[in-house]
């Protein structure tokens, strides 16, 4: 079985068709890339998942059971964490706020403890932050606030919606190392990038969007040869 | 600042002239009413006591606005009739205590268990008020919960009018806040002070919650982004029932502060006034801002009482006495024109305005 499943997955935004039939399955343990150009739906994709936008025709089923009937926090009960676009991070709460969020639901003290030092080993800036209101963050350091509130949740499955964005090249490597080094440390990867060499270098797996459709998916290494994904999103000639 | 006299426009114009002249008078006032020595420097005393305790009511009823408009953007105007709500019920309590002697023997049991009360049905009445008028539109326009938010109001008024008549009911008198506090040279109701303290405890209270407690921190959350806080796990609603509760409580306590040191006691219209005025409270503070709330509810009652005396007999005015709400009032209307984010809010962006 796999961890997640996406059958036939139709979403509007009003009048407009964003997602047109998307089926894709993640399993356990892997890095899963969809890539595609903007506007290709793969926010929106990221959305029907965590119950922000709610599919009109097609299912969600994540561990074999369909989250139709759950609302957005209640997705994240069942182990679902999302680091939104643009970061969303709570500007005017402090880091340790921040990460507090994050184990919104949690009430094992212990296990939260370890879940923060595990966040702090990852990202050891903020943990020279905690006290400092996260609006005043750098770039990269907000983006490691919201991984690592992320992760506060303990989730089973990382939606990741282009953690490269803004980032000077050497941080966007950093932030993808982590990433691989989360998933070691065994959850399981949804990733969104526009960034798609970097992407498709740490991804297991990859599928390809085009306005609101999958064109294309294969393993990592083979989408990285494929001749139309070089052309259009490697940006290779 | 910075004048760009090419764009400078006669609007502008107006309002520096206005703002300059507004300010003069003021002084003027001020300098006439204190050279005159018509009053001593206990007498001032006195009156800033009495606004302090008027105050930190407009400040507890200020703090349900700002909760409320922290979170969704809208102005619950039904606020103040919620804060009616939980005084006009309490005192058919203290009636029954009053009579059953049980207040005199009693008598801070009886205040607490008032306070109990009125906060309860104020808080039911608001988290009421949430779910019928204000959740089922919470994708509508603005303007469309504005409106229930009015209609809710005059549906509380007229419920209590239907159901207790339009007089006033008056609570009883209790004996340890009868009397005044001798503060050295002047003297102090016994009243004021324990309203201003018992207040300030709340205050203080409720500051903490905001702050430590997670369903503060979730409160501030949801606050800055409703979306991300659904991806933490937040359900949205259970924070925006518990900011009403919160709001209707302190509503409820002011109510009966309020009923305490107000002699003519309580009726279905009594939340009008006070309720617009910790409204005015709210914006002066910088509307969605707590500890503005707070200040902003001691700044409008220091202002109103001083007010008149300070400024308006100086100006030759009669009467000034009742002017206090013309004084609150105007108040409003330059905070809009002059400071519309208040003292301590921010500028309003494009998202929030």
């Amino acid at each position: 079985m796999p961890m997640l499943e996406l059958n036939n997955v139709h979403a509007y935004y009003g009048h407009i068709h964003a997602l047109q039939g998307i089926s894709l399955t993640v399993d356990q343990g892997e890095i899963v890339t969809l890539i595609g150009a903007n506007g290709a739906g793969k926010t929106t994709t990221l959305r029907t998942i965590t119950g922000l936008l709610k599919p009109r025709h097609g299912s969600v089923i994540l561990e074999g059971e369909d989250l139709a009937p759950y609302k957005a926090h209640q997705i994240v009960a069942r182990g679902v964490s999302m680091v939104p676009e643009g970061r969303g991070i709570f500007a005017k709460l402090t880091v340790a706020e921040n990460l507090d969020m994050g184990a919104y639901l949690r009430n094992d003290k212990s296990g939260i403890q370890e879940s923060l030092e595990r966040v702090y080993r990852l990202f050891p800036r903020l943990k020279e932050r905690h006290n400092q209101v996260a609006g005043t963050l750098s770039g990269g350091e907000q983006q490691m606030l919201a991984m690592g509130r992320a992760l506060m949740a303990h989730p089973r499955l990382l939606l990741l919606d282009e953690p490269s964005m803004g980032l000077a090249p050497v941080l966007v490597e950093a932030i993808f190392d982590t990433i691989q080094e989360i998933n070691q440390q065994g959850t399981t990867v949804l990733l969104v990038e526009q960034n798609a060499l970097m992407a498709l270098s740490i991804a297991h797996r990859g599928y390809v969007l085009q306005t609101g459709q999958i064109v294309l998916s294969d393993v990592a290494a083979n989408l990285k040869e494929n001749e139309m994904v070089q052309k259009a999103y490697l940006g290779m000639e | 600042m910075k004048i760009n006299l090419e764009r400078l426009s006669w609007v502008d114009v107006f309002l520096w002239v206005f703002r300059v002249v507004a300010i003069a008078l003021i002084i003027i006032g001020i300098v006439n009413t204190l050279s005159s020595g018509k009053y001593t420097s206990e007498q001032w005393g006195t009156l800033i006591f009495a606004g302090l305790a008027q105050g930190s009511i407009y400040a507890l009823i200020a703090l349900g606005y700002t909760l409320v408009y922290g979170i969704l953007l809208m102005i619950n105007f039904a606020h103040g009739d919620i804060y009616m709500a939980g005084a006009f019920t309490a005192v058919f309590l203290a009636d029954k205590l009053a009579t059953t002697g049980f207040l005199a023997v009693h008598p801070w049991l009886s205040l607490l268990l008032l306070m109990l009360l009125a906060s309860t049905i104020s808080m039911l009445l608001a988290v009421l008020v949430e779910r019928i008028a204000y959740r089922p539109l919470r994708g509508a326009p603005r303007l469309v919960p504005l409106i229930t938010a009015i209609g809710a109001s005059f549906a509380i008024e007229y419920t209590f009018r239907g159901l207790y008549g339009p007089g006033f009911h008056s609570y009883p008198d209790v004996p340890p806040l009868m009397g005044d506090v001798n503060m050295g040279t002047f003297a102090v109701p016994r009243v004021q002070l324990v309203v201003f303290f018992a207040a300030l405890v709340l205050m203080v209270a409720l500051y903490y919650f905001v702050e430590r407690t997670k369903m503060g921190k979730a409160m501030r959350a949801v606050a800055e982004d409703k979306e991300v806080a659904m991806l933490m796990g937040i359900d949205i609603d259970s924070v925006i029932v518990i900011t009403f509760a919160l709001g209707g409580a302190l509503a409820g306590a002011a109510g009966i502060f309020n009923g305490l040191f107000r002699p003519q006691g309580v009726y279905f219209f009594m939340g009008f006034v006070p309720g617009i005025k910790a409204f005015t409270a709210a914006v002066l503070g910088g509307i969605g801002n707590i500890p503005g709330a707070m200040f902003g509810g001691l700044l409008l009652g220091i202002i109103e009482a001083l007010g008149p005396n300070l400024f308006l007999e100086g100006l030759g005015i009669p009467a000034a006495n009742q002017l206090k709400d013309a004084i609150a009032f105007t108040v409003l209307v330059l905070i809009l024109i002059f400071r519309p984010q208040g003292i301590f809010g921010e500028r309003l962006s494009e998202k929030k305005a």
